[in-house]
């Protein structure tokens, strides 16, 4: 077990090792892998509310409320800095998080999965439809920032944007798997399993997913600052539906059993992307689809998962990850009983 | 400020029974199967699509447009037959034994797959096809000039599904059949009701309504990609507010917020594509389990 | 005496079946008492009512002499009232020990965002309470893996766990394999005289009634009809009769 460890320690090292070289190395500014370290953000944020078993279809909503926050502020001070934007962004996701949080929390699955998606598209169409303020679907420009008081130019502007983004994935992972194995990401997951006991051991479901809720909204808020600010525009396409969709796609590819899901599920997602995009262009959500479908059927724990398999395999035994919830609901599993509609939390 | 409110009320009555069409039919199939649809917006967009493929079909062989009427029918039928028939055997038939999360999620990714399928087919131009609209005239109601097509025809097809989705199910065998797995699925299937085939017809006739929207939607509205999205949030708004599988409830709540939205238009323009949301909000807040639903509680 | 929990006038009905009609019940501090009656009569009911669970059409319940009926089964459980059920509750895919582990957190409110559950300083309370409940060796399983007798245990552990003035149990050893029912129950019982828990347990074991109870409530017909110790009750010809049967 020691060695298991320190073997899993050591190729964590060399992984961050070569996500820290790679600029310098490869002497390119890297935009390709901050896309990833920024898409992983809202990702990392679904997987927070999938432990409660709840699904969001609309957390796009967080992520262009970040993207125009950063650029709205960056207008105001025309052009802003680069510290001030996140923090900004920050706290923009985390009060559009605890607005919305407040009240989608009081419901579950279907209701929650909907009332999501019906937020986002609210938003989505106040952004194309205010054009004064929004620049509607043309989008909002974001000049570039200075860093730390200086002013960048481009290629040394990248290299930054790629190490910021490192530096708060690699945080928000960190935060993620320790915020998990606290008592209230433990509460979060019996959510899951059992909301009537959780309320009767005094607890507050609702509390504890709107924790999780914000987190996962501050996470998103601030991947659409960072993509924003990588590509210098915003547009009301950050709060469509089908990014919402891509999201939890990534989080499902990627597994939703361990944090790091959202770090290989955003990699293998946006390289397939710019690699295949361009042969499957027309059909790209369609290839989404049917792998989505392929994944949730066949491999339901996701690379994450897959890899752990492997990883048990290599080293003979014990490593093997939690197997996913899905597999005790396996075709031949006796059927369930009939469960009534689940509609509000807090235990009834 | 009378003629306005009168415009309203007429905007809101076609409005809602369109969306009425829409919402019975998710909410339908959930009643039966327990599963949210969230491609049910597609099949709405299909509809609409294939009815207007059709209709300039006619056009374009210079038959005459009052064919397009049955055409409507039948389009929104072979969507529902066909598209809808096959999502439910090869698909939702492996996934009624998984977690809400996960059909949730199956059904999703049909919903991303029939976007794009729409977009590949028909694609991105806006379709228009209003002859039918024109075919039946005007009508003066209370002194506004109206389409006949919209406050005469699109609310008696309401009325008419309704009535008739009524006399189905209470009347019919195979109506008693969906309503008995309505209400207990374990009893139903107990005393020998198959259960897979009452899921396979239901979703038939889900899917069939909602295309059979889309079919009448088209004469009325451009077609567009993106009207799926926003139908399958209406018609969940719609049947939240009712209380999901409330049929009845679903005319009530499709009309209020058909009304709510036309009314918005002439008196709070900002707040057009808030209404529906807003009712729906307001309602779950007091109600979760919607205006006719009824709650449950666990065993424990 | 004043009573720690007390039930006046519950009435409740589902659909046409009446389950209390004017019930009342006294629960008194030190009180390990056995509600019993015949099957659907409504004792769980009243567990139900009593923790918030469910509102009755009429009654009061109070605690303490505060009024609780139509707070949450939370709130409820805050005030000190712990409850164990018949189908026991349990977070089915966390492990044995995490399910514990969360409630002691819950008691003694360590919601820290970022430490670790499996570090709080109540986890030698834990592994006291998995010990006398004999799943000190199932521990790091996962509940849902467990046989019904042994999920049957820990559920009442869980209850344990948060330290309550009151523990309402459903059928606590329904389940629980005959051999082991009473080596634990006798240990449950010693373990809560020491803490001074006062119990209530739904019940049709008689046998466990009479080793273990001090008083006895008999629930029939949507009243109690009958309470007082169990060697009268239980001896009482026309309980005989309508519950335990002859």
């Amino acid at each position: 077990m020691a060695t298991n460890s320190s073997l899993r320690l050591a190729l964590l090292a060399v992984a961050a090792l070569v996500a820290v070289a790679y600029p310098i190395v490869s002497g390119s500014s890297g935009s390709f892998l901050t896309i990833v370290w920024a898409k992983a953000l809202p990702v990392l944020g679904i997987i927070l509310l999938l432990q409660a078993g709840q699904v969001s279809f609309g957390h796009a909503m967080f992520f262009a409320v970040g993207a125009y926050t950063i650029g709205f502020v960056g207008r105001a001070m025309a052009g802003g800095e680069l510290v001030l934007l996140l923090v900004a962004a920050a706290f923009a996701s985390l009060l559009a998080g605890l607005l919305v949080g407040v009240f989608v929390v009081r419901y579950r699955y279907i209701f929650f999965g909907m009332l999501n998606l019906a937020f986002s598209m609210v938003l989505f169409s106040m952004l194309e439809k205010f054009i004064h303020v929004t620049g509607g679907s043309d989008g909002l420009r974001i000049a570039r920032p200075t860093i730390l008081g200086e002013a960048m130019g481009r290629a040394q502007y990248e290299t930054i944007l790629y190490y910021v983004s490192l530096a708060i994935l690699a945080l928000a992972l960190y935060g993620g798997a320790r915020f998990l194995d606290s008592p209230l990401g433990h509460a979060l997951k019996a959510i899951k399993s059992n909301e009537t006991r959780v309320e009767y051991l005094g607890i507050s479901a609702r509390l504890v997913l709107l924790v999780a809720y914000v987190a996962s909204a501050v996470l998103a808020g601030l991947g659409g600052a960072l993509v924003g600010a990588i590509q210098g525009i915003a547009t009301p396409d950050y709060a469509y539906w089908v990014r919402s969709g891509e999201f939890v796609f990534v989080a499902i590819l990627g597994g939703t059993g361990h944090v790091a899901g959202a770090l290989a599920g955003a990699f293998v997602y946006e390289f397939i992307r710019s690699s295949a995009a361009a042969y499957v262009g027309d059909t790209w959500q369609m290839t989404l689809g049917i792998v989505l479908l392929a994944v949730i059927l066949f491999a339901p724990r996701g690379i994450v998962g897959m890899a752990a398999d492997l990883w048990g395999r290599l080293t003979g035994g014990s490593a093997r990850a939690e197997p996913a919830p899905e597999e005790a609901d396996a075709p031949d599993a006796p059927a369930r009983e009939p469960r009534p509609l689940r509609i509000v939390g807090g235990g009834r | 400020m009378s003629h306005i409110i009168i415009l309203a009320v007429l905007d809101g009555v076609a409005y809602g029974s369109l969306v009425f069409l829409v919402a019975v039919g998710l909410t339908l199939v959930f009643g039966v199967m327990r599963i949210l649809n969230v491609a049910h917006g597609s099949f709405y967009a299909l509809g609409a699509y294939a009815a207007a493929s059709l209709g300039l079909g006619l056009s374009a062989l210079g038959l005459s447009p009052w064919l397009s009427y049955p055409l409507f029918v039948v389009a929104a039928a072979a969507v529902g037959v066909v598209v809808g028939g096959a999502l439910e055997r090869f698909l939702l038939q492996r996934i009624y034994r998984h977690e809400e999360a996960l059909q949730l999620l199956v059904t999703f990714a049909v919903f991303m797959i029939l976007d794009n399928a729409q977009r590949l087919i028909w694609g991105v131009q806006p379709y228009f096809y209003s002859e039918p609209l024109r075919l039946l005239g005007n009508v003066a109601v209370a002194g506004i000039t109206y389409t006949a097509y919209q406050v005469v025809f699109l609310p008696l097809v309401a009325i008419a599904v309704l009535l008739a989705l009524r006399l189905f199910l209470r009347r019919t065998l195979a109506g008693a059949v969906i309503v008995a797995v309505t209400e207990d699925r374990e009893a139903a299937t107990a005393i020998g009701i198959n259960a897979s085939r009452v899921f396979l017809l239901t979703f038939v006739i889900g899917t069939t309504l909602a295309s059979l929207g889309g079919a009448l939607a088209a004469p009325t509205t451009s077609i567009l990609p993106g009207m799926g999205a926003d139908m399958i949030v209406l018609s969940f708004a719609v049947a939240a507010t009712a209380g999901l599988g409330q049929i009845e409830g679903a005319a009530v709540a499709a009309l209020a917020i058909g009304l709510g939205r036309s009314f918005a238009v002439f008196f709070a323009p900002e707040l057009e594509v808030l209404m529906p949301y807003l009712i729906m909000v307001l309602v779950l807040l007091v109600r979760p389990e919607g205006l006719f639903g009824k709650a449950t509680a666990r065993k424990i | 005496m004043s009573a720690l929990i007390s039930a006046r006038g519950i009435a409740i009905r589902f659909g046409g079946v009446v389950a209390a009609d004017g019930v009342s019940l006294d629960v008194f501090a030190g009180d390990h008492l056995a509600i019993i009656g015949p099957n659907g009569a409504g004792k769980t009911t009243f567990l139900n009512i009593c923790t918030g669970y469910l509102k009755p059409q009429g009654g009061t319940v109070q605690f303490k002499g505060r009024d609780i009926l139509g707070s949450s089964p939370r709130a409820i459980t805050r005030l000190g009232i712990a409850r164990a059920f018949q189908i026991p509750q349990l977070f089915l895919e966390q492990s044995v020990r995490e399910n514990m582990l969360i409630a002691a957190a819950s008691q003694a409110r360590r919601f820290a965002p970022f430490a670790r559950l499996a570090d709080i300083p109540e986890r030698g309370d834990v592994e006291h309470l998995l010990a006398l409940v004999d799943c000190a060796d199932v521990a790091d399983r996962k509940a849902g893996e467990l046989p019904e007798g042994k999920r049957k245990l820990v559920d009442i552990a869980l209850a344990l766990a948060l330290k309550p003035e009151v523990l309402l149990m459903d059928e606590p050893t329904s389940g629980v394999a005959s051999s082991e029912k009473f080596t634990i129950m006798d240990t449950l019982v010693a373990a809560l005289r020491e803490r001074a828990v006062t119990a209530v347990f739904v019940e049709h074991d008689m046998e466990m009634v009479s080793r273990y109870a001090n008083r006895v409530a008999v629930w029939s017909a949507g009243t109690i009809s009958r309470q007082g110790p169990p060697a009268e009750v239980l001896n009482d010809p026309e309980v005989v009769r309508t519950v335990i049967g002859g």
